[in-house]
């Protein structure tokens, strides 16, 4: 009978769990590992370049406030988004965001785009009460982020580690970058951060001459 | 050997209270979360109180901390009652409470103060995932310790889904919290753009998956032929859905990311397991309802009984709805809507926390050696609390989750969008507020639930000290699954 096979899965736990253990990492196995490959070869699009140091503190600043909880950065490619957001996303573009901020709810709309689209000011006004310039938002304020000052040393610390995971950042940038940021606000980074999403590297632009290929990981 | 063995419920208790404590504030936490999307004045403009901030607040609570406080308690519970055996390494399996409470105040404190990885259901920062992945291997070290010692040869089937849970979680937080840490509070993941976008949502969808459906179907396998008094319809087929269900779901992760700029290949087969997955599912809902066929006659005196076969329902419902949802055109509509919002409360309130409950109502006696709950009526209340709850915050985001859908995808005749995105905000947020209240019923449910059992425990809460004697009785080591023990 067929089925004793079975019943002597039944009966012994080991391999009740080795088998469990098989089935539940195929579809992860078939699914991720073509992506670990095919990442490699996802190059930077044009006009993507790592975060220069400010922009990577508005980014830190954009994870930590939990940004991603109301807002995509993930225009599908479909009409209505496209008519409302601008080209669709694409991979390439997204190489560099450790966490990937795509999202997955819109309590307001997509932000992958957003940069250029509205003032320093604006954005200014807008992130310390929302309802200043939008009666209707239920965004909360985020007042504090004009209180911070950004630590220099700390954003030497963190190019350090996304050095160490494959972004192209050299020993100058490193060294730079409390200059960067001196004297700056969260609220500053923040903005930085957003005014640059999406800019330079929407797809179907007119192509400027290509830039010189960075494969080095020479400077940005 | 002693000549009487007794079964270990010292654990069970903990996690017992726990579950119920944590379920309140998961809920409290859910529902002021609630109030800020439809008055924003409740932002307070305090930053660990903004929504935002609080939100991983509301998951982990509910999820891990109430959710995986009832599976780890209804496991210990479960793994002794079917394998008549005590519990193996008894420190150890309080070392596993006492870590994970730690874990839930740490992830809670935390994610607001801003210590977070941002990846959804997988917030808390490194120091608090190298604690879970301790916790959680000593966890599966004692329950297969356990299984190792059971003195019926067969495994009940409750243990494979509980099994699967230990393994799969373990699995899919360590490959996807793997991450480099900058300082105490900071860490870079070493996925980056689309491939972290993979393999956070292959996590995301399987936490729901092994954390959310096959731990509860755990529990479910246990309780429901318990509270039906009579062995499940068909066990063969649990065990075929068994070894479709954890397979199957593992490829429908990539659903949540249709459309997007994940290839197009991997969200097409996540399209197609995800229907494949609905058989699996219904397989299990029917199983579960079919036992009581010949026993319905219980719901009418059996509140736990009710929870259990409503839970049932929602479960099919859920999957159905899981598995349309998962149809790329439906998911042009749905995703990023409060349609998907709907659709994980009608499986995590009308699902996980019903079985939940009714396990909760259907072991809290046994484990605290009472008859039965202190108050039966309080459990109907409970009942009618929690449903009615659950039902205005579906109905409630269903409503809005399609409205947002039609209205951003309106075009006039000329091709322009019909309305700004503002527009939609405008259009639901009535439905906000109805959500809120929905959750404020629910809320009350879960504080009649903490009293019922507060007064169930009265004559065993000294008893948490000198534990309640439960003996185990004498197995027959070649049982068949179908009779269930008749006491215990």
């Amino acid at each position: 009978m067929a089925y004793r096979h079975f019943e002597f899965i039944e009966k012994h736990v080991w391999t009740l769990g080795i088998l469990t253990a098989i089935m539940v990492s195929i579809g992860g196995l078939a699914e991720i590992t073509p992506l670990f490959i095919e990442a490699n070869k996802v190059q930077p699009a044009e006009g993507v370049k790592p975060y220069d140091p400010l922009r990577l503190a508005g980014r830190d600043v954009y994870v930590r406030e939990g940004c991603y909880l109301c807002h995509s950065q993930m225009i599908r490619a479909l009409r209505f988004e496209t008519e409302r957001y601008g080209h669709y996303s694409t991979a390439s573009e997204s190489v560099y965001d450790r966490p990937f901020q795509w999202g997955s709810k819109r309590t307001g709309p997509d932000l992958a785009r957003v940069g250029g689209k509205y003032s320093d000011a604006w954005q200014r006004v807008h992130l310390m009460a929302p309802r200043e310039v939008v009666p209707q938002s239920n965004m909360p304020d985020y007042p504090w982020l004009s209180l911070a000052l950004l630590d220099g040393k700390d954003i030497q610390a963190r190019m350090r580690v996304l050095r160490m995971l494959g972004d192209p950042y050299s020993d100058a940038d490193i060294k730079n970058a409390p200059k960067a940021v001196a004297g700056k606000t969260e609220m500053d980074a923040l903005i930085a951060y957003l005014q640059g999403l999406g800019i330079d590297n929407e797809p179907q632009k007119p192509a400027a001459a290509p830039a010189a290929p960075a494969s080095d990981g020479g400077a940005p | 050997m002693s000549t009487i063995e007794t079964y270990d419920d010292k654990v069970v208790r903990l996690f017992l209270f726990a579950s119920a404590v944590w379920g309140i504030i998961g809920m409290l936490v859910g529902m002021y979360l609630a109030a800020e999307l439809a008055w924003p004045f409740w932002n307070l403009d305090v930053p660990f109180l903004t929504f935002s901030k609080l939100r991983p607040d509301h998951t982990f609570g509910v999820i891990f901390a109430f959710g995986g406080s009832a599976l780890m308690g209804t496991c210990y519970y479960v793994v002794q009652r079917t394998g008549h055996t005590r519990l193996a390494l008894p420190r150890l399996a309080e070392f596993t409470f006492w870590g994970w409470q730690l874990i839930c105040v740490l992830a809670m404190v935390t994610m607001p103060l801003g210590m977070t990885q941002s990846k959804e259901y997988a917030e808390p920062e490194w120091f608090v995932d190298i604690l879970i992945a301790i916790v959680w291997v000593s966890f599966g070290w004692v329950f297969f310790a356990t299984l190792a010692r059971r003195r019926i040869r067969h495994i009940y089937v409750a243990n494979w889904y509980y099994g699967a849970f230990i393994i799969a979680v373990g699995l899919l937080h360590i490959v996807n919290n793997i991450a480099i840490p900058v300082s105490m509070t900071k860490s870079y993941p070493v996925y980056s753009g689309a491939v972290d976008a993979m393999v956070q949502w292959w996590y995301g969808h399987n936490a729901v998956a092994f954390f959310l459906t096959a731990g509860f179907l755990g529990m479910m396998y246990y309780f429901v032929p318990r509270q039906a008094q009579q062995p499940l319809w068909s066990y063969r087929f649990s065990i075929v859905n068994f070894w479709a269900l954890i397979s199957v779901y593992m490829w429908a992760g990539s659903h949540h990311l249709m459309y997007t700029a994940l290839p197009d290949w991997v969200q097409s087969v996540g399209m197609a397991f995800s229907l494949v997955l609905l058989m699996p599912s219904w397989g299990s809902a029917a199983n579960g309802l079919f036992t009581f066929n010949g026993s319905w006659h219980r719901l009418k005196d059996d509140p736990a009984a009710k929870f259990m076969v409503m839970a049932l329902v929602f479960y099919a419902a859920a999957t159905f709805e899981g598995s349309l949802m998962a149809v790329k055109t439906v998911n042009s509509l749905s995703h990023y809507t409060d349609w998907t919002i709907a659709h994980v409360h009608s499986g995590s309130l009308g699902w996980v926390a019903m079985i939940t409950i009714g396990s909760l109502y259907a072991m809290a006696p046994r484990a605290l050696g009472r008859p039965e709950m202190y108050s039966r009526k309080g459990m109907e209340l409970h009942f009618w609390l929690h449903l009615i709850g659950t039902l205005f915050y579906v109905i409630a985001m269903w409503a809005a989750g399609v409205t947002e859908g039609m209205m951003w995808r309106a075009t006039n005749p000329d091709g322009a969008l019909t309305y700004s995105f503002l527009d939609s905000l405008i259009a639901i947020k009535p439905l906000y507020m109805f959500r809120w209240f929905g959750g404020v019923l629910i809320w009350l449910g879960m504080w009649v639930m903490a009293w019922n059992l507060w007064y169930t425990a009265a004559d065993a809460r000294k008893p948490i000290i000198s534990p309640i004697p439960v003996p185990i009785p004498e197995p027959d080591v070649h049982q068949s699954p179908a009779p269930l023990p008749a006491h215990g």
